[in-house]
């Protein structure tokens, strides 16, 4: 377990020397590029609690994105440029569609939930598409990004790549408190064998109510950051296709293990920036890619590590 | 809103719930026989549509178009279960689920890149193009009344197939029992490809049923498929019979909705308002309407025995 | 002689045409090891998920300790002392030994609402864990992965799992199913050692087994107990050997 410890550290040292490196090479574009993985990696990281260790098949994960990136929009739109009660407005609002969502779809099992959430997602689309007040399926720009009272200025790359770097490592070590807290053993416990845990005496739903809630309000906070990232906020940011995406990081990065939400962000983005520069089809090589993904990579990338894919 | 306009709206509700049951019996063929989730289904139909578009230009023949984007529609099918589909049925629907996406990045991308990204539009033969009166007084397209006759003969005789024949019995033999029906002898393989086959020519159909009246563009599948996704969860998994009355509540709820919402909050609210809310309510309608009938009939409305 | 602590009465299920529960009625008494046989198909299991709250019956009542618990989910009646054991082994093959019964004490030592503090460093959940273990016979092997374990261990892990809730009654289907034979001497030897402290149900084709642990024998042919009593009675009784082996008396 040690070897893997250093590796995991050794990888946040390289993530922390990114900023000075990227502005002695001129290359200040990485600084953003990574920057939107590790956003992605805080969304993975919240999908992989209820995916990757709790075996819900959730394809609707990017609605979160979606709602937390609009509280931050809609609040911008009326003016209201304060950070804190946009971030927090956006945490909030997440946990609570996730608890409305989930508490129609954890009753359901299998493919049922697999399309509900979809459904749900997609119908959240619709709304944001139909709003032709905030932008409609245009979106909107976000002129004035959050303020936190002069702690910091997001507008300054680099300081905002240190926050959202602080957030993928707290994401990621909170994750893993929780999946190995007694909440998160009943959460693996239900994925591993549900009947064996209703006859011990578990009733798994709340628990995995309250999951679905904590994973919703994660990403919400991702799609805050998102919003600010990118100064603009659409509907396309809870597009289903967008929801796969975030699910392939999970699988890609290695299904229940700390890190694999990271490393199947890193890698998925960093695959797809790569292909995007070779040619504007891409999507005709990565789906294939992601195809056999599938069919031969199961493990995910955690898994080449030392100490193996599972961890917790 | 006169009788006229509603009686019109019926019909476009009951023509789109024609072409969403197409489209979900073969999804939940696929799924009661197979075990398969597909997210592909809805590449099918968009195949079908591009595929039958081209046939129509090649031949200059509407009819022999469709007859040809049909069996194409069939042959990429049957070829895309040979070679990627066959391993994934032994494999959990989360597998199942993340391969059938990545088959739809890449059928979305190669139909742009064969066809590029903008809408194409068909024109319908001169014999298709007019009016009839079905009651009097009102008059309703040709085509569309052809889509919806289609979609019911059709229906007749998926229903005719399945319950009466021996291969439907085999199929929904297959569906409860496969090690049973492969120890008689019967060639679980070749039914598989053929009742993969078959979902696909019926999404191929709805597909190019659908060129003329919606647009034609890569991306196209997936719009309909969440739609499809929400017909099968209300009517229940593995039912023909849920898939038909799930399509036709879906396509006439969010038909009737989306015409007369507006118009009927207008009455109670301020036009503005209604003006906003209006098409914001009618496009979230079938969904909130689905997670009502999983409040109340959390398998759906006729589910089949699960697989 | 000791109350009932378990009254089953006409229990009925079917399956479509089937009648696997065709008017059960049952009464086991505190503290007695009841065994339930019969042959194939007899609906053995069925019985045993109806007790266990797996399966709803279609009519008929179950009361434990004179509370109707017919109603009450799995893991309702879990908590009012129900415990199972899984003629397929089920357990959790991703966890080891040791997680796997902390897992069980976890699921009766209050709610697990708790989200920081590791589980596993839980000393109020892994010491009994380790406890019981030790009284089946795996403490050596509490840190194996469920997966790794030989099936005979699996079976006594079942058996682990069950224990370690302090269940008022044991549901056990089959425990030494597919137990070599030293294995299951072992076993029937641990679970001869609860008599008495435990009221035990046990479902077993393994007649050795019965015969040495069972205090009252009921037989189920066809949905239907034909006889019940103590091992020598439903040994000698006529319908029963006519069941059983389809002689004359």
């Amino acid at each position: 377990m040690r070897a893997r410890t250093l590796i995991l550290a050794a990888c946040v040292l390289l993530l922390l020397a990114v900023p000075p490196l990227a502005m002695l090479f001129k290359q200040p574009y990485y600084i953003d590029l990574l920057r939107r993985v590790m956003i992605f990696g805080i969304a993975a990281a919240s999908l992989n609690l209820i995916l990757g260790y709790g075996g819900l098949v959730s394809f609707g994960h990017a609605a979160y994105l979606g709602v937390g990136g609009y509280a931050v929009g809609i609040l911008a739109f009326y003016g209201i440029h304060n950070g804190w009660l946009q971030w927090a407005l956006a945490i909030f609002a997440s946990a609570l569609v996730a608890l409305v969502i989930g508490a129609i779809s954890v009753r359901t099992r299998g493919i049922y939930f697999i399309m509900i959430t979809l459904a749900f997602t997609q119908m959240l689309y619709y709304l944001g598409n139909s709003v032709e007040e905030y932008g409609g399926d245009d979106g909107m720009r976000i002129k004035v990004k959050s303020q936190f009272s002069g702690l910091i200025d997001l507008g300054d790359p680099v300081a905002y790549y240190y926050l959202v770097l602080a957030l993928l490592v707290g994401a990621l070590y909170l994750v893993h408190r929780l999946v190995n807290s007694r909440f998160g053993m009943v959460l693996r416990a239900a994925k591993s064998n549900e009947a064996r845990s209703r006859a011990i005496g578990f009733s798994p739903y709340s628990y995995q109510l309250a999951a679905f809630v904590i994973a919703g309000a994660m990403c919400g906070l991702a799609g805050a950051l998102l919003a600010n990232h990118t100064a603009y906020i659409t509907p396309a940011f809870m597009d289903w296709t967008r929801s796969g995406e975030i699910m392939f990081m999970v699988i890609l990065g290695g299904m229940g293990s700390m890190p694999g939400p990271a490393l199947g962000a890193f890698a998925l983005l960093l695959v797809e920036d790569l292909l995007a520069g070779w040619t504007q089809h891409w999507q005709v090589i990565l789906g294939p890619l992601l195809v056999l993904c599938v069919l031969f990579f199961r493990r995910g990338l955690a898994g080449l590590l030392p100490g193996g894919g599972k961890d917790g | 809103m006169t009788t006229v306009l509603v009686f019109e709206q019926l019909l476009n509700g009951l023509q789109f719930g024609v072409m969403l049951f197409l489209m979900a019996a073969g999804l939940t063929l696929v799924f009661g026989i197979m075990n398969l989730v597909n997210l592909a289904h809805g590449s099918l139909y968009m195949v079908g549509a591009y595929l039958t578009v081209a046939a129509v230009q090649w031949t200059g023949s509407y009819p022999l178009g469709v007859l040809l984007g049909l069996l194409g529609t069939l042959v990429v099918g049957m070829l895309v279960e040979v070679i990627a589909l066959r391993t994934l049925y032994e494999r959990d629907h989360l597998d199942q689920v993340l391969a059938t996406f990545g088959l739809i990045l890449f059928f979305n991308e190669l139909i742009a890149i064969l066809w590029g990204r903008a809408a194409l539009y068909t024109t319908l033969p001169t014999y298709l193009q007019g009016h009839i009166e079905i009651i009097p007084g009102s008059i309703y397209p040709v085509y569309r009344a052809l889509v919806i006759g289609v979609g019911l003969v059709v229906g007749a005789v998926l229903w005719y197939v399945v319950a009466k024949t021996r291969l439907g019995m085999l199929i929904r033999a297959g569906a409860s029992n496969r090690t049973m029906v492969a120890a008689l002898g019967v060639n679980i393989r070749l039914l598989y490809t053929v009742v993969f086959g078959f979902g696909a020519a019926l999404a191929g159909l709805a597909g190019l049923m659908a060129g003329p009246i919606y647009a034609v563009q890569p991306g196209m599948g997936e719009l309909i498929l969440i739609q499809v996704f929400v017909v099968i969860v209300i009517g229940g998994i593995g039912s023909i019979r849920g898939a038909l009355v799930g399509a036709l509540i879906v396509g006439i709820v969010d038909t009737l909705g989306r015409a007369f919402l507006k118009p009927l909050l207008g009455h109670f609210i301020s036009p503005p308002a209604a003006e906003a809310a209006g098409p914001a309510l009618a496009s979230m309608l079938i969904y909130l309407l689905m997670a009502l009938v999983l409040a109340v009939r959390p398998a759906g409305l006729f589910p089949a025995k699960s697989g | 002689m000791a109350d009932a602590i378990l009254e089953v009465r006409e229990l009925r299920k079917a399956f479509g045409a089937l009648a696997a529960t065709d008017g059960i009625s049952l009464e086991v008494r505190e503290g007695e090891t009841h065994a339930i046989i019969g042959p194939n198909g007899a609906g053995k299991t069925t019985l045993i998920s109806q007790l266990a709250g797996n399966l709803r019956p279609d009519s008929g009542s179950i009361r434990f300790a004179g509370e109707d618990v017919t109603p009450l989910s799995a893991p309702a009646r879990a908590h009012k002392g129900f415990a199972r054991s899984f003629q397929i082994t089920s357990i959790y093959r991703d966890f080891t030994a040791l997680d796997n019964v902390a897992l069980a004490v976890q699921a009766h030592a209050g709610h697990s609402f708790r989200f920081w503090r590791a589980a596993r460093e839980e000393r109020s959940l892994r010491d009994p864990a380790r406890r019981v273990l030790e009284e089946v016979g795996l403490g050596a092997r509490a840190d194996v992965l469920a997966a790794n374990l030989a099936h005979g261990e699996q079976r006594q892990l079942e058996v682990a799992m069950a224990l370690a809730t302090r269940p008022r009654l044991l549901l056990l289907d089959e425990p030494v199913a597919g137990m070599g034979l030293e294995e299951s001497q072992r076993m029937v030897q641990f679970l001869s050692g609860l008599k008495g402290r435990q009221t035990i149900i046990l479902v077993e084709h393994d007649m050795d087994a019965v015969f040495t642990l069972a205090d009252r024998i009921s037989v189920l042919v066809y949905g239907r107990i034909i006889a019940t009593g103590a091992p020598e009675e439903v040994r000698a009784n006529a319908e029963v050997r006519r069941a059983y082996l389809g002689e004359e008396s």
